[in-house]
């Protein structure tokens, strides 16, 4: 296959037939419902939405509801990706019997970063490993947000959580994000990337590659909980850019084994000046007022920044840079 | 008919294979393996169209197993103690997304302490789940309920996951004569593809799964309820087909040697066999005595037990399982319900036998019957004793 994105245009998908409807019960500022309707504008073929447990999952399908427009199932939290599995596995077995008659089936798995980091890191890693035609997508907004904001496996450093509180001694979560994106390129699939509804053309072209691969892809989606992280709800799409334009969150793609950064990151790769210091990330949001109030913590901003950089350099090497 | 030889884990094995499902995912572990393997074989032979998944976990095989029935697929699945219990969050769910999974238990004891061989305590547990749970008696019972099992889920009336247990060891690795049924048997009788009305469907999309809150759940979970209650006459309809078809008797309640008995044994699987022959020893000696025998456990067929014990003047329950702090046996605490009911007060002696594949003799089942006549005699109840602790 090739290495190179589709080119799409929002133009030519954004007045094409929604299959995420409106009227869904996600709060006001949520990037998630942007993320959904970014990602359905991918779809071009009969396409099947799988969802563990989470925020996206409860408030678009309370009872007798559904602001889906194409077959959509939720079994529990952790194993989105096996039900997928069995799914896929089903048309296979009931197209070759005849019994299925609706051709290629693009099969989606949406997991927040509770489902996919931790509970659910068992069931995708062994979807994987199998080898099934599927495209998960993490949308990560960094937190348990539907069960009030506890900390995950992709909760930031030093994020302050109602499990990782910043108190007078522990100054909110004391680990890195796990690099899940890194964990996943390990198990050899053929399409893993990042992406942010803050750069919508980039995300459905990544979605419309992932489901065009044979076999199993993932993309990595920064979202945003205005609710969890704490800001102006009005701003979640501003925010995670600001994510991306840190190195926080910077946007490649590995296909078939080859990184390559995106168009936002490459950018920045070419002209390091464009890089944003974390900090302009960080002072926008309520989960980290640790850092800055009563007084500033130059020692924690700094820990996190050389993170982040280390990263993003290890990035750089990988993309050639 | 083909009669073979074969061990309990492969005739089920063999039923699978004759129904030809679209889907099997499964995880192994002893004693429930060699179904797991022999599929593999019959997949890697190309003896089935199934895809085979194997999945990396028990929770993962129920998920796929309830993913791949809402896409419409026919599903087996089998599995044993901690990796049953593995799935009990997905069991529960099977249910209430009413996929008609097939499942064979390879009933084991459950850890800790850590032991693999026979006790049926894993299975009896999701009692409440919603599943229809039947135990097989010996590998021709495993062999024919694994077939029959997809009929009765499917049914319209029920659309339910149907479990089918056969004792660890005891029959899941005990070679017996069987009748295999062929295929072409197995797929007329229960039909050659499922219709699934409602599936995940792209030229009809519909949501599954969906969040019901104070205001529907009540009335989601009335459907399982009700769905167990209809099962009740679709299982014995099955029954009834599949002994026109093999000649093979099956009720929900099994009798033997009732008509004048004053006491009976009630049991479940393998321990019927052994309680089949301590009556007929005991009846040569005079002694009248019966056997009640539980095929199916979920839906409980209470009157049909009850019916039985009407001129009894004493009940044997003799269980391969235990529930702790409880208020007796697990099934015999069911009896005593169904019992209490009908107004008939026979008196009831409770053990528990073979946890963990401790082996029970006939000559233990002699024992138990006489401790219990005694007492009996005596208008005592004996409470739940534990047959052959060593205290």
């Amino acid at each position: 296959m090739s290495t190179e994105l589709p080119n799409i245009k929002l133009k030519d998908v954004v007045d094409k037939p929604t299959y995420f409807a409106g009227g869904h019960r996600l709060c006001a500022g949520c990037a998630a419902g942007s993320m959904a309707r970014q990602v359905t504008m991918a779809f071009n073929k009969p396409t099947m939405i799988f969802n563990a447990t989470g925020c996206l999952e409860v408030a678009s399908t309370i009872y007798p509801f559904s602001a889906w427009k194409v077959p959509w199932l939720h079994v529990a939290f952790e194993n989105a990706s096996a039900v997928a599995s069995g799914v896929e596995g089903a048309i296979k077995a009931m197209t070759r019997k005849g019994i299925y008659k609706d051709g290629k089936t693009d099969i989606v798995v949406f997991g927040g970063d509770g489902g996919t980091y931790d509970i659910g890191i068992q069931a995708l890693s062994g979807a994987l490993e199998r080898g099934h035609d599927l495209l998960y997508i993490l949308y990560d907004n960094g937190a348990y947000m539907n069960t009030g904001i506890q900390r995950s496996g992709g909760t930031p450093y030093g994020a302050s959580t109602t499990t990782s509180p910043a108190g007078s001694v522990i100054p909110g979560k004391t680990q890195f994000r796990k690099p899940i994106t890194e964990i996943i390129i390990a198990h050899r699939i053929k399409f893993v990337a990042t992406a942010s509804p803050a750069y919508p053309e980039d995300l459905i072209a990544k979605v419309r590659a992932g489901l065009d691969v044979d076999g199993p892809a993932f993309l990595h989606v920064e979202s945003s909980c205005n609710r969890g992280q704490r800001f102006d709800p009005a701003k979640s799409i501003e925010y995670v850019r600001l994510a991306t334009e840190t190195c926080l969150h910077p946007l490649y793609s590995v296909i078939e084994g080859e990184y390559k950064l995106s168009r936002p990151s490459e950018r920045i790769a070419k002209d390091p000046s464009k890089k944003l210091p974390l900090e302009e990330y960080l002072k926008l949001e309520g989960r980290w007022r640790h850092f800055f109030k009563p007084t500033r913590r130059d020692d924690l901003i700094n820990i996190f920044q050389t993170e982040v950089d280390k990263r993003w350099e290890e990035l750089l090497e990988k993309t050639g840079y | 008919m083909a009669r073979i030889a074969v061990t309990g884990d492969d005739a089920v094995a063999l039923a699978a294979k004759a129904v030809n499902p679209d889907v099997v995912a499964a995880y192994p572990i002893t004693p429930q393996t060699i179904i797991v393997e022999r599929f593999a074989d019959f997949v890697a032979d190309g003896e089935v169209d199934t895809e085979f998944i194997t999945v990396e976990s028990e929770h993962s095989a129920m998920s796929a197993c309830v993913g791949a029935s809402s896409a419409g697929a026919r599903v087996f699945t089998s599995s044993a103690s901690a990796g049953l219990m593995l799935m009990y969050e997905i069991i529960f769910i099977a249910a209430s997304s009413r996929t008609p999974i097939v499942m064979a238990i390879a009933n084991r004891a459950i850890s800790g302490p850590i032991n693999i061989h026979g006790e049926m305590t894993d299975q009896m547990l999701f009692r409440d789940s919603g599943w229809i749970s039947l135990f097989s008696e010996d590998n021709q019972e495993a062999h024919d309920q694994t077939i029959m099992a997809f009929k009765i889920g499917e049914h319209p009336d029920v659309l339910l996951p149907v479990a089918i247990g056969l004792d660890g060891f005891i029959l899941s690795h005990a070679i017996e004569g069987i009748e295999a049924v062929s295929r072409e048997e197995a797929l007329k009788f229960i039909g050659g593809e499922r219709t699934a009305e409602l599936k995940l469907d792209t030229k009809d999309p519909i949501s599954i799964g969906l969040l019901h809150l104070q205001d529907y759940y009540m009335e989601a979970r009335a459907q399982i309820r009700d769905a167990q209650e209809r099962s009740r006459q679709i299982i014995v309809e099955v029954f009834n087909e599949w002994e026109k078809l093999t000649g093979r008797k099956y009720k929900p309640v099994e009798s033997y040697m009732m008509d004048d008995a004053e006491y009976a044994f009630i049991t479940m699987g393998s321990s019927a066999g052994n309680a089949r022959t301590t009556v007929d020893e005991l009846r040569a000696k005079g002694e009248k005595v019966g056997l009640i025998k539980i095929r199916v456990y979920r839906p409980f067929f209470g009157d049909e037990i009850t019916k039985l014990c009407t001129n009894l003047k004493g009940i044997i329950t003799i269980e391969r399982a235990h529930s702790f702090g409880g208020p007796g046996g697990i099934f015999s605490t069911d009896i005593k319900s169904a019992l209490f009911n009908t107004g008939l007060s026979p008196n009831v002696a409770e053990y528990t036998i073979g946890l963990g594949g401790r082996d029970t003799l006939i000559k233990d089942y002699h024992n138990m019957y006489y401790r219990a006549k005694d007492a009996f005699n005596e208008g005592k109840n004996l409470p739940i004793y534990w047959w052959g602790l060593r205290e």
